[in-house]
Formats: C-alpha cells, structure tokens, sequence
C-alpha cells in the first residue's frame, strides 16, 4: 500500500506555490507602491519648487508677491522655537525617563504616570494647540510668544523623548550600576557619571527625531494663533513669529497658482532641515552603537 | 602625594551637600515626571471647562444630535455636530481603506518574505513616510491627487473627501506596517518552523499561522491608526474644504472637526464668542473620540495577547 500518492502531491503542491508565488509579488508590490508614494511625493515637490529656490528666497521676507517672497523670517522663526522647545522637552523628557527607570516604585501613582505618558501620545495635535491657547497663550498671558509656542511643542513632544529616553536607560547594563555603586558612588553619582553617559546616543537620536517631529507640526500653531505675515525677526522670546509650516500653509492655502510654487520651494527648505535633522541622529546612532 | 583611599572616603563623607543632593534629586525628578500627568489633567480641564460654558448657550441634545452646523450665521447659528463627525468619518473610512490591507501586505512582506538585508533597508525607508510632516501632505493631496482623481473622475471637486482621505491612508501606512511587523516577528521561528517542515508554503504559513498568531498586535495598530487619521488636522484642512455636512456624498467640499478647530483659530474669533467656545466642544468631541480609540488598541493588544 502507498502512503503517499506522488501524483496527487504533485498536483496540488504545483497549485499551492503557485498561490504562495503570486501572495509573494502581491505582498512586495503592496511594500513598494508606499515607498512608490514617497519617491512620487518627493519628486513632484522638488520639480514644482527648485525653480523658486535661490539666495533670495532664503533671504526675503514673505510677500504679497509671488516671485519677491522669501522665507527668511519663517526659517528664523523655526530656529527661535527650537531655542525655546530643545532645552524644555528634553529636560522634562529625560528627567522623566531617569525618575521612571531609576527612581520609581512599582505602585499604582508610577503606573499612572506612565498610563499618561502613553495616552498623551495618541492625542491630536490640534488639541495640545487648544491647551496652549488656553494655559500658555491667555491664562499665563505669554500671548502669541515664542516661549507660548515652544512650550506647546514641548509639551506635544514629551511622550517621544520620555520613551526613547527610557529606552536608552533600561539598555545600560546592570553590571555598570553594580559596578558603580561597589566603588561606592551613591545613586545620583551613578545616574550621572555611568547611566547618562551609556544612554546619551540613544537618547540624542529620540530627542533630535522629536525635535524634527516639533519642526513640521503646523496645527498646534495655528490654534495658538501665530500669525504669518511677518516683516520683522524676533529678538527675544517674548516676541511674536512665523515658523516654515505656517509659511508653507499660508502659501498652499492661496488661491493664486504662483504661490503653490512657492509654497513648494518652502517645502524643500523644510525638507532639507528635518533630512539634516534625521542624519545626525542616524549618524548618532551608528557611531555610538555600542554593545555592552 | 595621592591620598589614600581612606583619606578620600573621609573627605567626601565630610561633605553634607551631597547627601541633601541624594535626597532632594528624586524629588525634582518626581516633579518633572508628573509634568506628564499635568499635561493631561490640563487638557481635560480646559476642554471641559470651555466646553461646559459652551453649553450653557447651546443645548446639550442640540448639539450632539444637530444635523446642521452653521456656526458663521448671524441671526441663526446652529450648532449640531454630526456633520463634522460624518466629515471626519469620510475622510477616515477612505484611509483606512487605503492603509490597512496596504499596510498589513508591507508587514507580511517584510517578517515573512523579505530577507535581513531587504528589511534593513525597507524599514527605515517606510518610516520616512510617518516623518513627512502633515503640512507636506496636505500640499501634496491639495496640488497633485487632486488633479488627478479630478482627470479621471471629472465630477469631483476641488476639495473633497476622497483624495485627502487616501493621503491621510498613505501618511499611516507606516504606523500600520511597522507595529504589524513588530507583533509578526514576535511570533517564535519554531511555530514558523514547524509549519514549513509539515510542507507549508511561505503563504500559508503567513495567512495561517502568523498573522492570527499576531492578530492582537495587527488590530491594534490598525485602531491606532484610525485614531491618528481621526485627528489628522493639516491635510484635511487643505484639502477637504469647509462645508460641513450631513450626507454620504464623497466627491464634495466637507468638514472635518479638526478643519473646523483650524478654520476658526485662523479668523481670529473674538475671546468669548460662542464660536470661541465652540472650538473647545469640538476639540473635546474630537478628544473622547481618539482617546476611545487610543484605550481600545490598549485593551486589544493586552487582552487577546498570546503568550508563548
């Protein structure tokens, strides 16, 4: 008696890899047709704006004129927020990640902590604006300020670094810590001569990708009221100022065609500061891959 | 000379500062920690309170279930939100009909078929996409999908709910494919293995095995999804227009609530305005939306997760 008819295995196997064949091709175009997006995506912006992209446009203020307006005071606007949102959140951030790692009990206040950590993350944008409006921008009466906005973004980035942070603390090893501490360092001494140093790379790469994620953010902005049309750079905190996606909203959002060019040219700049952004951190990351 | 170790250790017991350090750093750091917390408790409060005087000039019931929204009208503002919930609703079906089976063929792909060194290069590329900013987006559905869908399909208009809804898709893919990967290559090898060796194909080892095996973690993403697409604010501000309304038609100008939130922050409304005010009942509306979301993904992922 055969146990196994050879035919019949044939005859369905052929069918089977068939099926498995043509899942294969139909999963890797599903894969390609989203970085197909992306390739398409880049290409219309860069053929629409790099013929508005000059020393001019980088260098004027933005105009009622197409061809006269430039994104001076929106890229400068950008840097000032970053001033303000770099030292807030990360300090916020990582003091929160060491405090969680390091610090905190198990019971039930650190799990709510982190319980709200994770819930911030998944809230719009848009409604971080309307606290801004409503804590930073009328009630600590900041008004449309620099420091209003920055704390905003802080706030809206907080989750990102607080997890990458956290990340990059829990992948110190513990024979440092029990190093650390048989040389007799108190806890506070470990944290910053041992664990800080270890976790720095991981920590930098999370907060320069938050940053990058504070850079592009419109909504929040807008809410607080930033306004656009802006002839003038800020020279404190306290000041009023435009940043890139305001400047690139208001040009997309205009019905004359010439401004869609600009807006494009705005999207490049745009482009090329979070594509400088993504660099230092991928560099941060490889070069100080260490394994323990 | 060196001191000795004695000597030193004698000398830093002699400093009192560091102890006070010791003690007083958790508690800065606790502090910090519940920044976190405030933040919440901030925005509840707000959105509640704002939302309560809200209330006090439009009923409750009328808008919850008005189907009209006419906010700008002088004699006659209504204020029933359904067709702001509808408009977000389009414009997220639409997405989540671009991104899931997008998505989760990306996840397959890339844990089930795609070798090491394919996915190393794969990944990072795809998670590109999630780092576009939304404003990009927006400009990219408003200037090119746009035309596009309106040079084969000529009846829709410039703004409309079809071609932000398929730019929103586009924007979670990544978030889909990345976190439906993360829950497939959770699965061990040696189920994977055992399937192979009992003749399976690649496929339906993928369809049979992996992905009801991760099932949990693939819904999750796919909630997690929606919520993002939910709150999606700068695309469909571009792109979807600014008329609210109540009815199933896809080729025209809707609203969304996050659009309605950025339009009115736009005109400047006047503080104390019930337009004013009717901004923050949309944001809380929009709030228990993607928050009801944001808890269901975590209950999904937790309850129905396999553990091997």
């Amino acid at each position: 008696m055969r146990y196994i008819e050879h035919q019949q295995v044939i005859k369905r196997m052929n069918g089977r890899l068939l099926v498995n064949r043509i899942f294969k091709v139909i999963f890797l175009a599903a894969t390609l047709l989203a970085l197909l997006a992306l390739v398409i995506l880049l290409y219309r912006i860069v053929t629409q704006g790099a013929g508005h992209l000059s020393i001019e446009f980088l260098t004027n203020f933005a105009s009622r004129f197409p061809e006269k307006a430039g994104i001076k005071a929106a890229l400068i606007g950008s840097l000032w927020l970053m001033v303000v949102v770099a030292p807030t959140s990360i300090i916020l951030g990582v003091g929160s990640a060491i405090y969680l790692e390091e610090y905190a009990k198990q019971n039930r206040i650190t799990s709510f902590i982190r319980m709200n950590i994770s819930n911030l993350a998944g809230v719009p944008s848009v409604v971080f604006g309307l606290l801004g409006l409503t804590i930073f921008v009328r009630a600590m009466a900041l008004g449309n300020s620099i420091l209003a906005a920055g704390f905003t973004m802080s706030l809206l980035i907080l989750p990102v670094i607080v997890v990458a942070s956290q990340e990059a603390i829990r992948s110190v090893p513990g024979e440092l810590r029990d190093a650390s501490y048989g040389m007799g360092a108190t806890k506070w001494q470990t944290i910053v001569k041992i664990i800080l140093p270890a976790a720095i790379p991981g920590i930098l790469t999370g907060s320069i990708l938050a940053l990058s994620r504070a850079i592009g953010e419109t909504a929040p902005l807008i809410v607080i009221g930033v306004p656009v049309i802006i002839q003038f750079l800020p020279a404190g905190v306290m000041d009023t100022f435009t940043a890139l996606p305001m400047q690139i909203y208001d040009w997309s959002s205009r019905p004359q065609q010439e401004f869609q060019t600009v807006a494009a040219a705005g999207i490049m700049v745009l482009m090329a500061v979070l594509l400088f952004m993504n660099s230092i951190a991928v560099i941060i990351r490889n070069k100080f891959d260490k394994r323990y | 000379m060196r001191p000795s170790v004695q000597e030193m250790i004698a000398r830093s017991n002699g400093k009192k500062n560091k102890k006070i350090i010791e003690k007083i750093i958790p508690i800065i750091l606790f502090l910090i920690a519940s920044v976190s917390v405030l933040t919440s408790i901030g925005i509840v409060l707000t959105l509640i309170v704002e939302t309560i005087t809200f209330f006090t000039r439009v009923p409750f019931f009328d808008f919850i279930f008005g189907t009209t929204w006419l906010p700008f009208s002088n004699k006659d503002a209504q204020f029933g939100i359904l067709p702001l919930i509808v408009g977000t609703l389009k414009v997220t079906l639409i997405a989540t009909v671009v991104a899931v089976p997008i998505g989760i063929a990306a996840a397959i792909y890339l844990s089930e078929y795609a070798s090491e060194n394919v996915r190393r290069v794969l990944k990072p590329i795809l998670e590109v996409l999630a780092g576009v900013p939304t404003i990009v987006y927006g400009f990219f559905a408003l200037t090119f999908v746009t035309p596009i869908l309106q040079s084969v399909f000529p009846e829709i208009k410039i703004f409309n709910a079809i071609s932000p809804g398929i730019v929103v898709g586009i924007m979670i893919i990544p978030m889909i494919a990345s976190l439906s990967e993360d829950a497939m290559s959770a699965v061990p090898k040696s189920i994977r293995e055992g399937a192979l060796a009992m003749g399976s194909t690649k496929f339906e080892v993928a369809w049979k095995i992996t992905v009801p095996a991760a099932l949990s973690g693939i819904i999750a993403s796919v909630v997690l999804a929606v919520s993002r697409a939910i709150g999606e604010t700068m695309i469909v501000s571009l792109a979807a227009g600014s008329t609210p309304r109540f009815d199933g038609d896809f080729t025209g100008s809707i609203q969304t609530m996050t659009a309605y939130i950025v339009q009115v922050s736009k005109g400047d409304a006047g503080y104390g305005t019930t337009i004013y005010y009717s901004i923050y009942a949309v944001g809380f509306t929009l709030f228990v939306f993607t928050m009801m979301m944001n808890v269901l993904a975590g209950y999904v992922s937790k309850r129905f997760r396999e553990e091997y």
